[in-house]
């Protein structure tokens, strides 16, 4: 059980645990928009550095580095509003804001640090994404990998395989959901749902006739768990009607 | 036959030095990629031919070998002549039986074939009294070029493998990891990292399983040291990595080649199925109870994937990008186990360093960078090709005595060292000792061992640019800072190219390069800003003219640069044939004028000329001019 100090203040973690888990325990907010509690740490939108010293360190030596990704070590004393770290978080929120300069997430952000436009080149074709990866992360980590990033560097997108209906989706929106800016859009009805492009059969309860779940993500669901597809197809109203019907019972035997 | 104990590979050792000694006299011709590119194939096709017609094999004991990379690949196709170490270039094939005749068996030298020196003009036959090879020092290279690289026996007759067995029947894991220690020697990759310490962070992680990896991802622009290493002397690296591994106590490896070298891969998979078969590779070594094998992994050609993270994850199968390295892959590489990735060079050197022991190896170099360092020699400079020197050789001795000087005499501008994330050195920085260290402090960086001269007509605001526009290129993209700010670094150079410029731009360059230099995830985003700063320390000047005064003072940048012919003109018309878009006026024995709406400021009319008489203006004299 580490123990470590942030912007002065001590806090003792578990061992497992990375800087930013710390910084939350003492309430000390560190912004980040690619990190998700259940999802492995990534490191990508770099929003989260902070200025960390070792115990074996000089004490004036400070190193840079992302809290979401790196582990806690006793003795460990960070600053997360260091002159420096700072001024890395505006130049990586300003080259943001100039990528999804209509983006509010990203406005805001920006707004907390004191930027209200942009210093660089506003994006000719402004988007929502802001390539934070959690989409393709939260795909993999269902065990779809429907979607993925394609191409390299400023040409990167996340897209389905050759920008066609992906043939592995199961049409479940977590990558919609977890999306922080909204950026992914689908719809959805009673009967039918549609995301990526590729369209899906929904799945409705026999009881209430209300719309569950894809056909497709009740099949991978049952595939992956062992557990029977009827059991994803029944609404949560569905399955507490069920347990009052138990008490029902119950109150009648006694 | 399968080596299958220490005895065996000595009489396996005695059998090859013997097979070697027992020819005479040797022609080598280079068979690397750059002479390969200029006909060598054909040329070892017709002395082969020639050889077997004639006889000579018998009748003079000649042999003939098809060896890697020279390192002289500008004069090729090279041919070397042992014993007497005469060298000739640029050799066609049609010219063979000429050489057989008069070279082989009248012994007389044909001066039209000798190297030229550019300094004094003089012919030298003398493969060693060269001025770009007698200065070398040879230890990664110690065998390319003088072995045929799919022949193991020959390999062997020039002490391949002896430094392995050494290793196994002589010294233990530890004592190798001493031996290595001692040497002092740094990973050739770029870093610089201790090779020693390396190996033994990933021995003290715990775990029953770990790898040995070759990194042979070479992707900087105008690096070609590892893929002459591979092509020339595979079984180097093969020796390295047993070594490595049997000092680790590792079985299996993996060799990560980027798949645009297809002799390097051919190459080295021949060296691991002979290796294979002579028991030198795979279960039991040389019977010593170890077992190590290796594979080879091709590279999808991305530059990012010679990033250690990246290229392990590619070699998982994944997409080639970083992770960051809180959590060393000595300890979680590949398939998250322990894992030590090296260079090829690095490898090409352990073989040598436990053969010859490491204060060998330690006694040449400087305090902290020992050794030898192969580079890259290339742009504008008489001499180019790959070479090797002790660790602190100057800058000066390198461009001046190896590479001969600045092509055509120009004066000299800079040397960029280190690839794309490295940075351009200013002439008086030329006698700087080259180490580690010493290209850092200057800005710059030791990298892959590239080394590109830059003469005065090179627009260093130009140069920056450039390599910018590689790394945007190249980027992965996963983190922030390095995709968007090197785009925006892009555009930001565009402007200054293109003469729209404003105060504040510098300001802005250098506010943006810091950012990434801090908050990039991996070493490609960190020092992508190198290219920029380093220009930007030593040469502001070139940058301020850009802005303030809408010129290019290297008369480089197209839209700000304006071409003239001035009187001396003696009307050679040579320009007027070289212009492309016909904006050159006149006739034979006349002066010449240009056209300015016509000009697109291409350079090639003043790159032609014989007497030096164009000149280039700032392009905004002219609308002033036009203006009045």
């Amino acid at each position: 059980m580490p123990t470590l100090t942030v912007n002065g203040r001590k806090v003792t973690v578990g061992d497992d645990v990375y800087i930013l888990e710390a910084c939350r325990a003492v309430g000390v907010e560190v912004p980040t928009l690619c990190n998700f509690n259940g999802l492995e740490p990534w490191g990508g939108c770099r929003l989260c550095v902070v200025d960390m010293s070792l115990a074996k360190w000089d004490d004036d030596w400070f190193k840079l580095v992302t809290a979401c990704n790196h582990p806690v070590e006793e003795g460990m004393t960070v600053l997360t509003a260091s002159e420096r770290v700072l001024a890395t978080r505006r130049v990586v929120l300003d080259l943001l804001l100039a990528r999804c300069p209509e983006t509010p997430l990203i406005q805001q952000l920006a707004r907390d640090l004191g930027i209200e436009e942009t210093s660089y080149e506003l994006n000719p074709e402004p988007t929502d994404c802001i390539l934070c990866g959690l989409c393709t992360r939260v795909c993999d980590h269902i065990g779809v990998s429907a979607i993925a990033s394609t191409d390299r560097g400023w040409g990167r997108e996340i897209a389905p395989p050759f920008n066609e209906p992906p043939p592995d989706c199961i049409g479940c929106l977590a990558c919609a959901e977890i999306c922080p800016t909204d950026h992914i859009k689908f719809s959805t009805s009673n009967v039918a749902r549609t995301i990526w492009g590729k369209d899906f059969e929904m799945l409705r309860d026999p009881m209430t006739g209300e719309a569950v779940i894809t056909k497709a993500q009740a099949e991978h669901f049952a595939r992956r768990s062992g557990v029977p597809k009827t059991y994803f197809e029944t609404s949560d109203k569905s399955k507490r009607l069920e347990v009052a019907k138990t008490f029902e019972k119950l109150q009648v035997i006694k | 036959m399968r080596i299958e104990s220490s005895d065996q590979f000595v009489a396996f050792q005695a059998e090859a030095k013997t097979r070697e000694e027992s020819r005479a006299r040797k022609v080598l011709v280079c068979c690397g990629t750059g002479c390969l590119a200029t006909g060598a194939k054909e040329v070892a096709e017709a002395f082969a031919h020639e050889i077997e017609e004639r006889g000579l094999d018998v009748e003079v004991g000649l042999g003939l070998k098809s060896t890697g990379c020279h390192g002289f690949c500008e004069r090729g196709p090279l041919v070397v002549f042992l014993p007497e170490g005469l060298l000739y270039t640029k050799v066609k094939a049609k010219r063979v039986p000429e050489i057989i005749e008069k070279t082989i068996i009248g012994q007389e030298i044909i001066p039209g074939l000798l190297y030229k020196n550019p300094v004094d003009n003089e012919r030298i036959p003398a493969y060693e009294e060269i001025p770009f090879y007698k200065n070398q020092v040879r230890v990664a290279m110690r065998n390319i070029g003088r072995i045929d690289p799919t022949d193991l026996m020959d390999a062997v007759a020039h002490d391949a493998y002896a430094g392995l067995a050494k290793a196994l029947f002589e010294m233990t894991p530890d004592e190798v990891l001493d031996e290595v220690e001692t040497s002092g020697q740094r990973g050739r990759g770029g870093a610089g990292f201790n090779t020693a310490r390396k190996w033994r962070s990933c021995k003290s992680a715990p775990g029953d399983r770990r790898f040995v990896l070759c990194n042979g991802d070479e992707g900087d622009p105008g690096a070609f040291k590892d893929r002459s290493i591979m092509e020339g002397d595979p079984h180097s690296v093969l020796e390295g990595m047993i070594i490595g591994a049997y000092a680790l106590g590792a079985n299996e490896g993996y060799i990560y080649v980027r798949d645009e070298y297809p002799l390097a891969v051919v190459n080295l998979q021949v060296a691991i199925v002979e290796a294979r078969k002579a028991g030198l590779l795979g279960e039991n070594i040389m019977g010593s109870g170890f077992d190590f094998d290796i594979e080879i992994s091709r590279g999808g050609g991305a530059f990012v994937c010679g990033e250690s993270s990246a290229l392990m994850r590619s070699l998982a199968g994944k997409t080639g990008e970083p992770r960051a390295k809180y959590v060393h892959s000595t300890a979680k590489g590949l398939f998250d186990l322990p894992t030590v990735l090296n260079n090829v060079e690095t490898w090409a050197g352990i073989g040598a360093i436990i053969h010859h022991g490491g204060a060998w190896f330690a006694a040449m170099g400087t305090k902290k960078s020992k050794g030898t360092k192969a580079f890259s020699l290339v742009g504008k400079v008489k001499n180019t090709g790959l070479i090797e020197l002790p660790m602190g050789t100057t800058l000066r001795h390198i461009i001046y005595d190896i590479g001969g000087g600045v092509l055509k005499d120009r004066p000299f501008k800079a040397v960029q060292t280190g690839g794309p994330s490295g940075g351009c050195i200013p002439e008086d920085l030329l006698d700087l000792p080259v180490d580690y260290e010493k290209l850092t402090e200057a800005g710059s960086m030791m990298g892959s061992g590239g080394m590109i001269v830059m003469d005065d007509r090179t627009c260093m605001v130009d140069v920056a640019r450039y390599f910018i526009g590689f790394l945007t290129e190249e980027s992965c993209g996963k983190c922030t800072p390095c995709r968007e700010g090197l785009k925006q670094m892009l555009g930001l150079y565009d402007r200054l190219i293109e003469g729209r410029g404003t105060d504040g731009d510098i300001e802005k360059i250098e506010a943006l390069a810091a950012g990434m230099q801090l908050g990039s995830l991996c070493e490609l985003g960190k020092s992508a800003p190198n290219p920029v700063l380093s220009t930007l320390k030593y040469f502001r000047a070139e940058y301020e003219a850009h802005i303030k005064d809408h010129a290019c003072p290297a008369g480089v940048c197209r839209e700000l640069t304006a071409f003239e012919i001035m009187d001396d003109c003696d009307g050679c018309h040579v320009c007027f044939k070289a212009c492309p878009t016909d904006a050159i006026e006149g006739v034979i024995k006349e002066m010449h004028v240009i056209h300015h709406d016509l000009c697109i400021s291409c350079g090639a009319c003043l790159d032609v000329c014989p007497t030096d008489s164009i000149r280039t203006f700032p392009k905004i004299e002219l609308v002033a001019k036009e203006v009045v």
